[in-house]
């Protein structure tokens, strides 16, 4: 592609809360363009309403005014069938907590979302086992969740998101509850594969190992962009976070 | 991937089945299988209630059953037995009916039963909304997990549901031999037995379906972004 499109489009979009009698303005007013391929972070401290955009790009929740485009379709016009379809074909999603279904094994819990595709039982067991594979757990498939390290359970994770090959992979926080080592194996697993299989990596994230995988950085801070910054310019900008903090 | 597009609303036909959203009905009822084995324990409590209160149906009914094959003999001295242990026989009766009493404390306890299934079930739905919210981001529909926790109580509801009735049939005829002797088991109708014990295991069924009707629907109706947002 010599002219990368935008897989994510977020145009004035703002996100009221009503907590209580208290309104919070978790978004006012955030403009977004996200090129297909790219491995982006969203920055930004906790209460800045990074998680919410976050949850607006996923598809999970919807602006209060403003629009989200995915692949140029504006989310809000979708009906619960087709944003059941793009939560299951179009986005893959990482979690902090890694949700992996306790109840299945490995295998079953990466075949799910190709079960739900309409995939048949045994292309999904094949490709299930392959991307298992690709993550590193080719031999643990029959585990069981609780039999599985954090590490592990989130390479679960990473083989869940991409089962449907999908045009994008959300990952919130997706090293928050590992320790160092292991979330940068994580890190370089998603680099690695927005790269061979160009996937947008989207990741909402306060670590600072982050940075140096990213072709760009959004930071966000009381619900604006404060800006956004290219791979070239990062070098700069986390030695002056780092004196800053 | 760019030929993967949205569906539109209007290309919703014959042509487009394959790139819908779907659980078929065998992964379903793998899945919930899979989901009452592996908490095993905790849908044995959750049946526990309705276990007892269709073995109490199944005894009342089955002990009226065998009243009246004591009765249908015509004999005096049976019928003499029959006043004795409790049974209101008045000297015209040639069958008896379970006493408006009976039925009451029947009802009572099967509606005591649904509560309790419904308490537990929302219970169950509270510990798995990270599960469903999890599902939901793979794209699962509102129907599915309806469907899931409908297929598990239904599974549950009769499973326990036989297990009651039989026990209570079994209770109530071992009762029946002690106080009446082998007299009782000999002149009963193995078909009204059969056949009440068939209706309470039929009972048992529905009010477990009745009872999951709501915390499934809780279920069913949640946003998956409410479901992350719920501390383990």
């Amino acid at each position: 592609m010599a002219h990368p499109r935008n897989i994510v489009r977020v145009s004035k979009v703002t996100k009221t809360f009503q907590l209580g009698k208290v309104e919070v303005r978790a978004l006012q007013g955030v403009d977004l363009e996200i090129a297909s391929g790219d491995y982006i972070s969203i920055m930004g401290p906790s209460g800045s309403g990074k998680s919410t955009l976050f949850n607006m790009i996923g598809g999970l929740d919807k602006p209060t005014s403003g629009r989200v485009f995915i692949d140029e379709v504006d989310i809000a016009q979708l009906d619960a069938y087709e944003l059941a379809w793009l939560r299951c074909r179009k986005i893959g999603y990482i979690f902090q907590t890694f949700n992996i279904i306790q109840v299945m094994t490995a295998l079953e819990n990466v075949t799910l979302p190709m079960i739900f595709a309409g995939m048949n039982n045994d292309a999904a067991v094949a490709k299930g086992i392959q991307l298992l594979e690709l993550v590193g757990l080719g031999d643990r498939f029959r585990h069981k969740p609780s039999e599985l390290s954090g590490g592990q359970q989130q390479r679960v994770a990473v083989a869940r998101a991409l089962a449907n090959d999908p045009a994008i992979v959300l990952a919130d926080e997706p090293t928050g509850n590992l320790d160092l080592t292991t979330g940068e194996e994580i890190i370089e697993l998603l680099k690695e594969l927005s790269q061979e299989r160009g996937v947008t990596v989207i990741s909402a994230t306060h670590d600072f190992k982050m940075l140096n995988v990213s072709d760009q950085v959004v930071w966000i801070r009381d619900g604006r962009i404060e800006k956004i910054e290219n791979r070239e310019e990062l070098s700069i900008s986390v030695g002056q976070i780092g004196v800053r903090e | 991937m760019k030929d993967k597009q949205i569906p539109a609303r209007a290309t919703k036909g014959s042509d487009s089945v394959d790139r819908l959203v779907v659980l078929p009905f065998k992964k379903s009822v793998e899945i919930s299988l899979k989901s009452i084995r592996v908490r095993f324990f905790r849908s044995l409590i959750t049946t526990m209630s309705l276990v007892l209160a269709v073995s109490f149906l199944s005894f009342v009914s089955v002990s009226t059953d065998v009243a009246n094959g004591l009765l249908s003999t015509q004999e005096p001295r049976l019928r003499q037995a029959l006043i004795r242990s409790g049974y209101d026989v008045r000297p015209e009766d040639t069958t008896l009916g379970s006493t408006p009493k009976q039925r009451w404390i029947v009802i009572l306890s099967l509606l005591v039963c649904v509560v309790g299934i419904v308490n537990a079930q929302l219970m169950a739905v509270t510990e798995r909304f990270r599960e469903i919210g999890t599902m939901k981001c793979l794209g699962a529909l509102d129907r599915f997990i309806l469907r899931l926790f409908l297929l598990e109580a239904g599974m549950e509801g009769l499973g326990g549901a036989c297990v009651g009735a039989m026990a209570g049939a079994l209770f109530s005829l071992i009762n029946a031999l002690f106080s009446f002797g082998t007299v009782a088991v000999t002149t009963l109708s193995w078909t009204d037995i059969a056949l009440s014990t068939v209706s309470a295991i039929g009972v048992g069924f529905l009010l477990s379906l009745l009872g999951v009707m709501y915390p499934a629907i809780v279920a069913a109706r949640m946003q998956p972004v409410e479901a992350m947002r719920i501390e383990q």
